[in-house]
């Protein structure tokens, strides 16, 4: 199955709902609690980046047999040094971000902990994709 | 810990789940930076904080959070208030500083997570 969410950014009152509907499907699924926690984890840590860095995007989940899909774009001012913004720690959120208690510089590092596979790619100035994929039996077979 | 416990030893003030003070939290977790609370999975745990924005509640329904106290007296939007009673997470007040809270309730037998 498949299940596309909208994010807007700058809602920061929304921020959470799609991650929030992911984790409401996943449960009533009937996965583990284990692969609810990461995938539920990595959509939250994803859509809030989009909310706070992008212009608006989307969050793609896919459920297969095998494996839990997260695909994530927006179309915002994209990342000019990936390797660097995946250090933890490091962040290019604004004093308003930090106000509500995001851009430490944990979420693509998380997001990077939590799945079993995750693809980034973007320009500056050409948005942001994201891929992450979840194994459903912990390992791949 | 029961969440009656909770309460009283932060001498807090039930904005939420009055009815659900037989509660237990297994452990506690004290935060503002919500990616901290989401590096690791807080399952059953007692969230302290001194942020009282919706992401809070977000955050806690992600990260396995079952219940919060707002620390330092902070006193929470009433939208804030709504979106914790729809999801049934239970929210103390207390007017003690975060640190004070934790040191409270950690000498009272509750641990962090691992």
């Amino acid at each position: 199955m498949k299940k596309e969410y909208e994010i807007k950014a700058r809602d920061f009152v929304r921020a959470g709902k799609a991650a929030i509907g992911v984790q409401n499907i996943l449960k009533s699924i009937g996965f583990e609690q284990d692969i609810i926690r990461r995938v539920s984890i990595c959509a939250y840590e994803s859509e809030m980046n989009v909310v706070m860095h992008g212009a608006d995007g989307s969050l793609l989940l896919g459920v297969e047999n095998k494996e839990i899909v997260l695909e994530v774009r927006d179309s915002g001012e994209g990342i000019e040094d990936i390797e660097l913004a995946l250090k933890e720690g490091y962040s290019t959120a604004s004093e308003e971000h930090r106000d509500m208690g995001f851009g430490a510089g944990m979420g693509l590092p998380n997001m990077k902990k939590h799945s079993n596979v995750f693809e980034i790619s973007s320009q500056k100035g050409n948005g942001t994709y994201l891929r992450m994929v979840f194994w459903v039996n912990g390992n791949r077979e | 810990m029961k969440l009656s416990e909770v309460k009283e030893i932060l001498k807090a003030t039930v904005l939420v789940g009055d009815d659900r003070l037989v509660m237990q939290v297994n452990n506690a977790a004290a935060s503002d930076l919500m990616s901290d609370l989401l590096s690791n999975y807080q399952e059953g745990s007692l969230l302290l904080t001194g942020m009282t924005n919706v992401q809070v509640i977000h955050t806690s329904l992600i990260a396995g959070i079952t219940a919060i106290v707002f620390v330092r007296g902070k006193e929470p939007s009433s939208e804030v208030i709504a979106l914790a009673e729809e999801h049934g997470i239970p929210i103390l007040k207390s007017s003690f500083n975060m640190f004070s809270s934790c040191g409270m309730l950690f000498s009272s037998g509750l641990k962090n997570i691992r």
